[in-house]
């Protein structure tokens, strides 16, 4: 699925048994996209000796701090980027 | 495992050697053994590694800083503006550099291992593959950058940037102020591997 710069996502809350790059943390979690970064082979699949065909559209996305750590110590406009895979995000109203 | 068949080789043994050098050594064996490798393939890999340092980010950094236009095309395609000072931007199909300015500060982290824009900065520093480091960042960064040595005020907007994938980061720092006079190279020589990562800011000018 394609995603506009700006557009409201959320990181697909998942166990995944096996190799993703996709980290705990942000899991579940809402942001915004900033950078779409073009697609590439996916590692879920490439880990195992696959070719990681169809590539996925990578994107780099922005979270809240305050919305990843409930005790964040800094200012609300603090920031965590991250690059997530289209099939890690779902939209968000 | 029992190691009683009768052939030439050492004992592979892990004795005095640190635990990730052993694993790499089983790994490169298997990779030889399995001929998906070859040793001359290795050596050359860990050749260009170690061939790389930190100041050909730098001279992309203080060329960025004097020319707004490749500046521009730098913050667009970092690989391209790598490839127009003929530096070599390695394997990874995209390089990403993110601006700092006074009201913008990015740190970059891989915190699932530890991926890092070697081509254009060397191998990376042992506290970055660290797990301190990986862990803290994200959720306490002025914390981290003030163990640097880096205090932001509460009107800097901190962006940890965790690279997660196939995009390598890396930091363009803002240009000292008095650094008007410098040329180029003695620009280049301000913007430290650390400043490129995002932990410190670029060098003072010399007075």
């Amino acid at each position: 699925m394609a995603f506009d710069v700006g557009q409201r996502v959320r990181v697909a809350e998942r166990e995944h048994a096996g190799h993703h790059r996709t980290p705990g943390y942000v899991k579940g979690k809402r942001g915004v996209v900033v950078r779409p970064h073009g697609a590439f082979r996916n590692p879920e699949t490439r880990a195992y000796g696959g070719d990681g065909l169809p590539e996925r559209r990578l994107y780099l996305v922005a979270l809240e701090q305050d919305d990843l750590w409930p005790a964040y110590p800094g200012p609300p406009e603090d920031r965590l980027y991250v690059d997530v895979f289209e099939h890690w995000l779902v939209e968000d109203s | 495992m029992s190691h009683d068949h009768a052939h030439d080789h050492d004992e592979i043994t892990t004795d005095g050697e640190p635990e990730a050098a052993a694993r790499v050594r089983a790994l490169v064996e298997l990779l030889v053994a399995k001929e998906i490798v070859t040793r001359e393939d290795v050596r050359r890999g860990v050749d260009w590694l170690v061939s790389r340092n930190p100041a050909d980010g730098a001279r992309l950094v203080a060329r960025a800083w004097v020319d707004p236009d490749f500046k521009r095309r730098l913050l667009e395609d970092a690989r391209e503006a790598a490839l127009v000072l003929g530096l070599d931007p390695g394997p990874s199909p995209v390089v990403v550099a993110l601006e700092n300015t006074p009201g913008v500060h990015h740190v970059v982290v891989c915190t699932l291992c530890s991926c890092y824009p070697r081509a254009l900065l060397g191998p990376p520093p042992d506290w970055y593959k660290s797990l301190p480091y990986r862990s803290r960042v994200v959720a306490d960064p002025r914390g981290v950058l003030r163990e640097f040595g880096l205090e932001l005020g509460e009107g800097v907007e901190v962006r940890v940037v965790d690279s997660t994938a196939d995009i390598r980061y890396l930091v363009v720092p803002a240009r000292p102020e008095g650094t008007e006079a410098l040329a180029e190279e003695e620009l280049a020589a301000l913007v430290t591997r650390d400043s490129m990562i995002g932990v410190t800011l670029a060098g003072t000018a010399p007075t």
